[in-house]
C-alpha cells in the first residue's frame, strides 16, 4: 500500500497529464473496458471475462471515434495483460493512450517532449525530479530539455550490436539483442526516440514513404526504460486486414484464437490521417517519483491480498 | 513442469538432474515483441550461480523436493543446526545456503526445511514472524519533516523502514518475504 504522500503524488501526475491535455483542446473519453472482440496482436494475450474480453489497449474504441468525427482525444484508463509480470511490468496496469488527426509520428515526438516537461515542472515534490527539472535515476541524472535525441532503430543495431536489425529479425535475435544490447545504452543524456520500425513489428502503423520495408512506428526510451510506443496510424482498411491475417496466422501457431474485428476494419475508412501513441502511466510515475520497481508506486500490491 | 511464464524470485527448477533456485528475474517485452524471460539462479547443491535467458515456450521439470517441520536449534561456526519435530533427528545447513533467511531466523524457531533427497538444501520461514526491536531512535512529537518511517534493528541484526511510533523493545510483525513491517505486536 502507498503511503498518503505517495498517493498524493500520484494524484497530483493525473491531474497534471489531464490538464496538460484539456488545455491542447483534446477531449478526455472513457470507453469499455470489457470489449466482445480485440485488435489482434501477436504477442498480446488479453484475459478473458465471461466470454468476452478485458482490453489490452484502448486503441479499437478510440479509433472508432476518431473515425466518427473527434480530431483530438485522449484517455487514461486500466488495461490487463496475460502473463506480463515483472519489475517493470504488471498485468494490470495504467495507460494513457492520446490522438491527433491530421498529425503523423514527428509531431507526436514534439508533443511528447512537452508533455514531460510540463509535467516534471508543474508537479512539485516528485522525489525522481530535481529542481532544474531534471529526472533523477539510479544515481543519473537525466535532462528533459529539448530537443530530445532521435536514433532510428536501423542504427542503433548498427551502434550497438553486431548484426544488423534485418540479420537480427531473420536469425529470431530481435528482441535479446534489443533487450540485452540496445536498450540499456537508450536515454541517459536525454530521452531519445527510437523510430521506424521493420513493417512486421508495426502492425498498426503507417507505411513510411518510399521505405516500403519500414513503419512509422517510435518508442520512447528514458533511462534505458521503454516508456512510450507511438506511430502514424495505419487507415488503408485493406492493408489492415492483411497485417491483421498475418497476426491471426501467428496468433494460432501460438495456439490461441483470434477474429478479425470487421467493424473497427469498416470504421477505418472515416478515419483520415491520423497519429496515436501509448504511454505507461506506472512507469513513468516510477521514474518521477524516483522509484525502480512498479510495485513501489502501485497504489495496492495485489499478490499480497 | 514449469514454463517459463512460471518463473519468478524463489521458483525451484530442475536442469540436467540438479536443483535450482531462481535468484533474481526480469520479465521484459519490448514493445509488442516476444516476451523474454531473463533469469539468475544458484544451483542448490554446488551454490554455483549462472543467468539465462527464456522465451515463453521454454519448460523446466520440477525438482523433486521434500519438506520436513524442524526447530531452529543454535549456530556454531557458521553452522546452523535444526531438529526433525517428529524424528528428534538434527541436521545442520551453512551460512550460504541459509543466505537471506538468517535477517528473521532466531532460536527455537520453527521453519521447512527441504531435502533433495537426503540432503537438506534450503529453508523455508513462516510469512510473518514477530521479532523484537533492539535499536530504535526516540519520535520526536511534533516532527514535521515530512518522513512518514524512519528506520530499527532487530534482534536478529536485520534493518527495517517502520513508522515512527515503533520504540525500542517493541516486538513487530515483518513479512519474510518482502522484508517489510506489518504491524506491532502486542503481548
Amino acid at each position: 500500500m502507498l503511503s498518503p504522500r505517495s498517493l498524493r503524488q500520484r494524484s497530483q501526475l493525473l491531474q497534471a497529464i489531464r490538464s496538460f491535455f484539456l488545455n491542447r483542446d483534446y477531449i478526455e473519453v472513457d470507453t469499455p473496458i470489457r470489449l466482445p472482440v480485440l485488435l489482434p496482436e501477436a504477442h498480446i494475450q488479453p484475459f478473458t471475462s465471461d466470454g468476452w474480453f478485458l482490453q489490452t489497449s484502448p486503441e479499437l474504441c478510440m479509433k472508432m471515434l476518431l473515425a466518427g468525427g473527434c480530431e483530438q482525444i485522449f484517455q487514461l484508463c486500466h488495461c490487463f495483460r496475460k502473463e506480463e509480470c515483472g519489475h517493470h511490468h504488471q498485468t494490470e496496469f495504467t495507460m494513457l493512450e492520446w490522438y491527433h488527426r491530421g498529425w503523423d509520428y514527428v509531431d507526436l515526438m514534439e508533443e511528447c517532449e512537452d508533455f514531460f516537461n510540463t509535467l516534471a515542472g508543474k508537479v512539485s515534490g516528485l522525489d525522481g525530479v530535481n529542481r532544474k527539472g531534471e529526472i533523477f535515476y539510479k544515481g543519473r541524472t537525466i535532462s528533459l530539455e529539448k530537443p530530445w535525441s532521435r536514433l532510428s532503430l536501423r542504427d542503433a543495431f548498427r551502434n550497438f550490436s553486431d548484426i544488423s536489425v534485418e540479420q537480427a529479425i531473420a536469425e529470431d535475435q530481435f528482441e535479446e539483442i534489443l533487450v540485452e544490447e540496445i536498450e540499456p545504452h537508450l536515454g541517459w543524456e536525454r530521452p531519445v526516440f527510437l523510430y521506424d520500425y521493420p513493417i512486421q513489428l508495426a502492425s498498426l502503423a503507417k507505411v513510411k514513404q518510399d521505405t516500403p520495408d519500414l513503419a512509422e512506428r517510435f518508442e520512447l526510451y528514458i533511462g534505458g526504460l521503454e516508456l512510450a510506443n507511438g506511430f502514424s496510424e495505419l487507415v488503408d482498411a485493406e492493408v489492415q486486414r492483411e497485417r491483421f491475417a498475418q497476426e491471426m496466422m501467428t496468433i494460432r501457431r501460438l495456439g490461441r484464437d483470434a477474429r478479425m474485428p470487421e467493424h473497427f476494419l469498416q470504421s477505418l475508412e472515416g478515419l483520415g490521417d491520423t497519429a496515436g501513441i501509448a504511454l505507461g502511466v506506472d512507469r513513468m510515475s516510477m521514474l518521477l517519483q524516483g522509484k525502480e520497481k512498479l510495485t513501489d508506486i502501485l497504489p495496492m500490491d495485489v499478490r499480497f491480498m | 513442469m514449469f514454463s517459463a511464464s512460471d518463473l519468478r524470485k524463489g521458483l525451484k527448477i530442475q536442469i540436467d538432474g540438479e536443483p535450482y533456485i531462481i535468484t533474481d528475474f526480469q520479465f521484459s517485452k519490448p514493445g509488442k515483441g516476444q516476451a523474454l524471460y531473463r533469469t539468475k539462479m544458484r544451483n542448490m547443491i554446488t551454490g554455483n550461480q549462472f543467468t539465462n535467458t527464456y522465451r515463453s515456450n521454454d519448460k523446466f521439470e520440477k525438482p523433486d523436493l521434500e519438506e520436513r517441520t524442524m526447530q531452529f536449534l543454535y549456530a556454531q561456526d557458521a553452522e546452523y543446526h535444526f531438529m526433525d519435530t517428529t524424528s528428534y533427528e538434527q541436521r545442520f545447513l551453512s551460512k550460504e545456503q541459509l543466505g537471506d533467511n538468517l535477517s528473521y531466523l532466531v532460536d527455537n524457531m520453527e521453519v521447512q526445511v527441504l531435502f533433495f533427497g537426503e540432503r537438506p538444501i534450503d529453508v523455508s520461514l513462516p510469512t510473518f514472524v514477530n521479532l523484537e526491536v533492539t535499536t530504535a531512535e526516540p519520535w520526536v512529537k511534533g516532527d514535521t519533516s515530512g518522513t512518514d518511517t524512519k528506520p530499527v534493528t532487530v534482534e536478529t541484526g536485520f534493518q527495517l523502514q517502520v513508522p515512527p511510533f515503533v520504540e525500542q523493545g517493541d516486538k513487530i510483525q515483518i513479512d519474510t518475504r518482502t522484508g517489510t513491517y506489518m504491524t506491532r505486536v502486542k503481548e
